[in-house]
């Protein structure tokens, strides 16, 4: 039981009338990457987002059912949403550092907890950066803005301005959709670096990435969980007409 | 008729109709500057005015806007931008919040001099603060509020969502989340707004009139609970309370007035314009 670090059991939430996401039934590994795919619309990102409860943010949606995390119900309305969301990070489809330089993005959330101590903080960005192999290539330059960096030099800042809050569980939301095939394969190599402290949650529509970086796959669609299992027999041998047809392109 | 001939006929009659809206600004320009300019010296801007108004300079009126503005700016930004926070960023959509868009919408239609009956009521009467500065600003700064809220709630939605949903990913509060990352981003909106409403609080006459214009009062003022001039309202009483009065005084006040007004209103946008600039999301 251990080896789960989220357990979602009869999972429905609805926009409005909408209804999202249909009894989802799914338990995340520990130190595993687990990915989500499926076409536009099936509820994968809505999915990800009830894990830092992101979806309160939306007028009107309507949750039942359980999410576990370390076996404590993250939807309990008593939940402290600012520490569930420091353990359980976020990395967006779009590169968004803050408009400040690449030292006080990282030095940001710090902060704000109120760490004053000049030598600690400067430890954590020194060490969020050397995790997602940032520190060699900007260490001279961490005054400079951040946005004058390249977009896969963002989106490693980004992972690496979560990694700051010491979260357990990193979720990604197309964190290579705006990047291109090398940087993309860059950030897919930092990922099997991550996995051995964190637990990843990536969602993807990129079959292929799916097949490169995952250890557990689950196939989405329409708001159901089709599928789920082992990345590798779920690419060869979907048990589901519906993976089959997904993965071999049929549609999607 | 050709085709081409009632395009034609059509497109010199709306060039026309353009040229009658744009002929007004022109020509105010042209005839306030003309009039107005021979006036102009270092004398007329910092001398009392004398003779009992018809000659000398308008320094006490010039003083008195520059204390209004700057009392009715000083209550109305804090209380705009905060109501406009709360609006926008703390509200949910409901009958409530739509009620209080609409009293704000309200309120920049009210007339002013509607404005200037409500501050002697209030503030002159009831709170007993007298013809005075402070009824004068915070009668100001009531009427401009709209403007700073109006301003302030469109600067923070134009800040991306994004930025905040990265905030709250972080496990930031909402409360640090606005401080810290919403408010930086909208500054430059704010300010322009809060400067578009300094223009129009010094271009005012009528919330002036019950609340703390004086009608000659050739001495700056001792405290916020002084009366004391003001432009427009100066303007407004050398133009028919006082006969024989040469006429460039006039034009010359006038011209003060507009120069200080479209100044303000310039240099909101340029302000605009480079902060603009700045920001590359």
């Amino acid at each position: 039981m251990s080896q789960y670090k989220i357990n979602v059991t009869k999972l429905n939430l609805w926009y409005k009338d909408f209804q999202a996401l249909k009894d989802i039934n799914l338990s995340i590994k520990s130190n595993l990457i687990t990915a989500i795919i499926g076409p536009s619309g099936c509820g994968k990102s809505t999915l990800l987002r009830t894990f830092n409860r992101m979806n309160d943010l939306i007028e009107g949606v309507r949750i039942k059912g359980e999410v576990l995390i370390d076996g404590e119900n993250i939807l309990d309305s008593k939940i402290d949403l600012l520490s569930l969301r420091k353990k359980v990070g976020m990395v967006f489809q779009r590169p968004n550092p803050f408009a400040l330089s690449i030292f006080e993005n990282i030095a940001f959330s710090l902060r704000i907890q109120g760490i004053k101590d000049k030598k600690k903080i400067e430890t954590f960005v020194e060490k969020s950066l050397k995790s997602v192999f940032l520190w060699d290539e900007l260490k001279d330059k961490l005054k400079s803005s951040a946005l004058s960096l390249s977009l896969e030099q963002k989106q490693r800042l980004c992972i690496a301005r979560t990694l700051v809050t010491m979260p357990e569980v990193i979720l990604m939301d197309e964190p290579c959709s705006s990047l291109d095939p090398l940087a993309t394969l860059k950030i897919e190599e930092l990922l099997q670096y991550l996995k051995k402290d964190y637990t990843i949650v990536i969602v993807t529509h990129n079959m292929q990435q799916a097949s490169r970086v995952s250890d557990e796959t689950g196939f989405m669609l329409l708001g159901e969980l089709i599928e789920f299992g082992p990345t590798k027999e779920i690419f060869t041998n979907p048990k589901d007409k519906r993976t089959e047809d997904y993965i071999s392109g049929r549609f999607g | 008729m050709k085709p081409h001939t009632k395009q034609r006929i059509a497109f010199s009659f709306l060039f026309l109709c353009t040229l009658l809206v744009i002929l007004p600004v022109g020509l105010i320009l042209i005839i306030i500057i003309k009039n107005g300019l021979p006036a102009l010296s270092w004398q007329f801007l910092t001398d009392i005015p004398r003779a009992g108004m018809r000659e000398g300079g308008i320094f006490p009126a010039i003083i008195g806007t520059f204390y209004l503005v700057l009392g009715a700016i000083i209550f109305a930004l804090p209380i705009g931008v905060m109501c406009a926070i709360y609006l926008n960023e703390y509200t949910k959509e409901n009958i409530f919040s739509r009620l209080i868009r609409l009293a704000i919408i309200n309120l920049a239609g009210i007339p002013s001099v509607v404005y200037g009956l409500f501050g002697m009521a209030l503030f002159v009467m009831f709170f007993k603060f007298g013809t005075s500065i402070l009824s004068g600003a915070l009668t100001l700064g009531i009427m401009i509020l709209p403007v700073i809220i109006t301003s302030t709630q469109e600067a923070l939605r134009s800040v991306p969502k994004e930025f905040r949903e990265v905030s709250f990913s972080l496990g930031i509060s909402k409360w640090q989340t606005i401080k810290r990352v919403v408010l930086p981003c909208a500054f430059p909106g704010i300010i322009t707004g809060a400067i578009l409403g300094i223009g129009r609080a010094a271009g005012e006459t009528a919330p002036l009139l019950f609340t703390v214009a004086a009608f000659y009062l050739p001495r700056l003022p001792r405290s916020i609970f002084d009366q004391v001039m003001a432009i427009p309202y100066h303007l407004y009483v050398i133009s028919t309370q006082i006969p024989n009065i040469p006429e460039k005084i006039r034009y010359g006040t006038a011209l003060v007035l507009v120069i200080l007004v479209l100044g303000i209103n310039l240099f909101a946008i340029i302000l605009r314009i480079k902060l603009r600039r700045k920001q590359r999301w």
